[in-house]
């Protein structure tokens, strides 16, 4: 299966990854490669196979309903990029015309 | 960047140098390196060696050697001769201490560590220091180990030679342009260099075997949710699975011991009693213990060097009076191909949290920029190429229309590989195969190549899929260079590894006269 690169730019929009166009160019032979040598896959699952998704049963945690203290929050945003009166300081996430 | 680089941050240097100068006492540094994790601790209880000169004697070595090594991102000098001296203080107080009370180690900085930086090995964390201790930190606090600091590794713990590290690549101290597994590399490195007797590494594919095979150490996997990976910063959840890397059998199961068991902090974590693994690596009595060659995993692509010594291994457990029988998994041959799509298809997802809002590095943010585009500048220049390509593989394999054909189809592939070894195991009682199809490459051989990169996980992708736990310890050498044997078990029964792998190393050193890494050159 051929991967072309305008695919990869879109995976790229979809990862949220800014790519360059060297690396647009360069990802797209590896992924086909890549892709190409696990498509085996499908050559041995057959439908009445039930697939597994973890390899030991999962069951949810639960602890006591009580109040208890969190991270101090001078520690967590001692590792932010920007913080800003005790939160988190991020970019604009609307644009401004909306 | 002021925390990672090799050894000398500025923090550590002087630290190192008085380490240097203060050791030379009873004990020369070179002799104190070489001992066992047991050894460290039971000199450390007798009162010959102080916890203090261990840690100097570690130091100082790393001083010496890690420049050419580079297994080390952060050495926290401080830190650890301040733990050393407390553990010296509480025992000339008469307190009971821990089996490892003492001994040093090097933590894989995948987990998170207070008072340290941790990066796995990315830019995109450059710089951060977690405001919490992973569970298996809290656990080797709690046994009196010593943290020296955090070892290299590939970035995010995708690789397999520890070349994808953003801060380069680590070396293998048997050969200083070849390299050191990956992605534990720099733990294996640390191993294997005598830099520290004991070191933490996480296993996906195969990122502890693999690492201990091609520097001739042990290296467990433990059963998946045997140690938590609470603290581990996720690359692969399904798969992720933390253990011990050392030099001796006994040595890995005193951390296995000091570092498993149940956590109520992550709910992959199974509440099980730990295998007895410190007693089974003593026992070194394997008769009529049936022990499974797999068919799959040998022929085309393997060194015929790595399968004569893994050959002559097999030899050695038939003469300790195991019952030898090959076993067939035919699904093993798939087992690349799966993982190879679930494991991206899990990083595409846990990556997702570098986003470039609550940690780590934010790129781009001129104050015109929108959060996403800030995002996608951020994860451009943040993340190396390895990462990138996974994280790309991943969004394919999940998408709309491909689902089906590729992440449903592996996990299907994920059934069939353990329904194999619940086949494999109603005829053995542990599987074996070499770890690595291959001793260690030269340092860039295949970073142009990703699938044959991959390739090196061959043998040891299949118990990740299914669970079980694993080891690699060393079979014996190919060219003056380790090759390792693996040993595989049903889940929850990681003491047979240990059985198994304590009886063996005990044949395979005394009919050398020696430990394997003995032979390594001195560095």
């Amino acid at each position: 299966m051929a991967i072309t690169r305008d695919e990869v730019a879109n995976l790229a929009r979809l990862s949220r990854m800014s790519l360059s166009d060297a690396e647009l160019d360069a990802l797209a032979p590896q992924l086909e490669a890549i892709l190409g040598a696990v498509a085996r896959v499908a050559e041995v699952a057959a439908a009445d196979i039930p697939p597994t998704s973890h390899a030991v049963p999962l069951t949810n945690v639960f602890r006591a309903d009580v109040t208890r203290p969190s991270l101090p929050v001078a520690d967590v945003l001692a590792g932010a990029p920007a913080a800003e009166e005790g939160r988190f300081r991020v970019p604009r996430i609307l644009d401004p015309d909306e | 960047m002021t925390d990672v680089s090799s050894t000398s941050t500025p923090a550590a240097a002087p630290a190192v140098a008085a380490a240097a100068a203060a050791v030379g006492g009873s004990r020369r540094t070179d002799d104190v390196v070489r001992l066992t994790a047991a050894e460290t601790a039971a000199a450390i209880a007798a009162g010959e060696l102080s916890a203090q000169d261990a840690t100097l004697a570690a130091l100082d070595r790393i001083a010496k050697v890690d420049e050419a090594v580079h297994a080390f991102l952060h050495v926290d000098a401080e830190g650890a001769l301040a733990a050393a001296r407390a553990i010296d203080a509480r025992r000339a107080a008469g307190e009971k201490l821990g089996p490892l009370a003492g001994v040093p180690l090097a933590l894989k900085d995948v987990l998170t560590a207070r008072g340290m930086p941790t990066t796995c090995g990315s830019r995109i964390l450059e710089g951060w220091r977690p405001p919490y201790d992973a569970t298996v930190v809290s656990r080797l606090r709690a046994a009196d180990v010593v943290i020296l600091g955090k070892v290299n590794m590939d970035e995010f713990a995708m690789g397999s030679s520890t070349e994808n590290s953003a801060y380069g690549p680590t070396r293998n101290p048997w050969d200083l342009s070849r390299i050191p597994g990956g992605s534990s590399g720099g733990s294996a490195a640390a191993v294997a260099a005598f830099e520290a007797p004991l070191s933490i590494g996480t296993d996906t594919g195969g990122s502890i075997r693999q690492p201990a095979a091609v520097c001739g150490l042990v290296g467990v996997k433990p059963t998946y949710g045997g140690v938590s990976r609470y603290g581990l910063v996720a690359f692969s959840s399904s798969l992720d699975q933390a253990g011990p890397l050392a030099r001796t059998v006994g040595d890995a199961a005193l951390l296995h011991a000091a570092i498993a068991g149940h956590d109520p902090m992550d709910s992959t974590s199974v509440d099980l009693p730990v295998p007895p693994v410190v007693e089974a690596a003593a026992r070194r009595d394997i008769r009529g213990l049936r022990v499974g060659v797999v068919r799959e995993l040998a022929g085309e692509g393997y060194d015929p060097g790595v399968q004569a010594a893994f050959d002559a291994a097999v030899e050695e457990l038939a003469g300790l009076g195991a019952e030898v029988v090959e076993v067939s998994c035919p699904h093993f041959t798939y087992a690349l191909a799966a993982y190879y799509l679930i494991a991206p298809s899990e990083c595409s997802s846990n990556l997702a949290r570098f986003d470039a809002m609550r940690f780590g590095l934010r790129a781009g943010d001129d104050g015109r920029a929108g959060a996403e585009e800030v995002m996608s500048h951020t994860r451009d220049v943040g993340f190396g190429a390895e990462v990138k390509r996974r994280v790309m593989l991943g969004t394919y394999a999940l998408s709309s229309g491909y689902y089906d054909a590729y992440y449903g189809q592996a996990q299907k592939v994920r059934t069939l590989i353990s329904r194999d070894f619940a086949a494999a195991y109603e005829q053995a009682d542990v599987l074996v195969s070499p770890t690595t199809p291959t001793p260690a490459f030269p340092i860039g051989d295949k970073v142009d190549d990703p699938v044959a990169m991959y390739l090196s996980d061959l043998c040891t992708i299949p118990s990740n899929l299914a669970g079980g736990p694993a080891m690699s310890l060393p079979a014996g050498l190919v060219g003056g260079l380790p090759a390792g044997i693996q040993i595989m078990a049903p889940a929850f029964a990681d003491d047979r590894l240990y059985l198994v792998g304590g009886a063996l190393e005990a044949a395979l050193d005394a009919r050398r006269g020696h430990p394997l890494l003995d032979e390594a050159p001195a560095l």
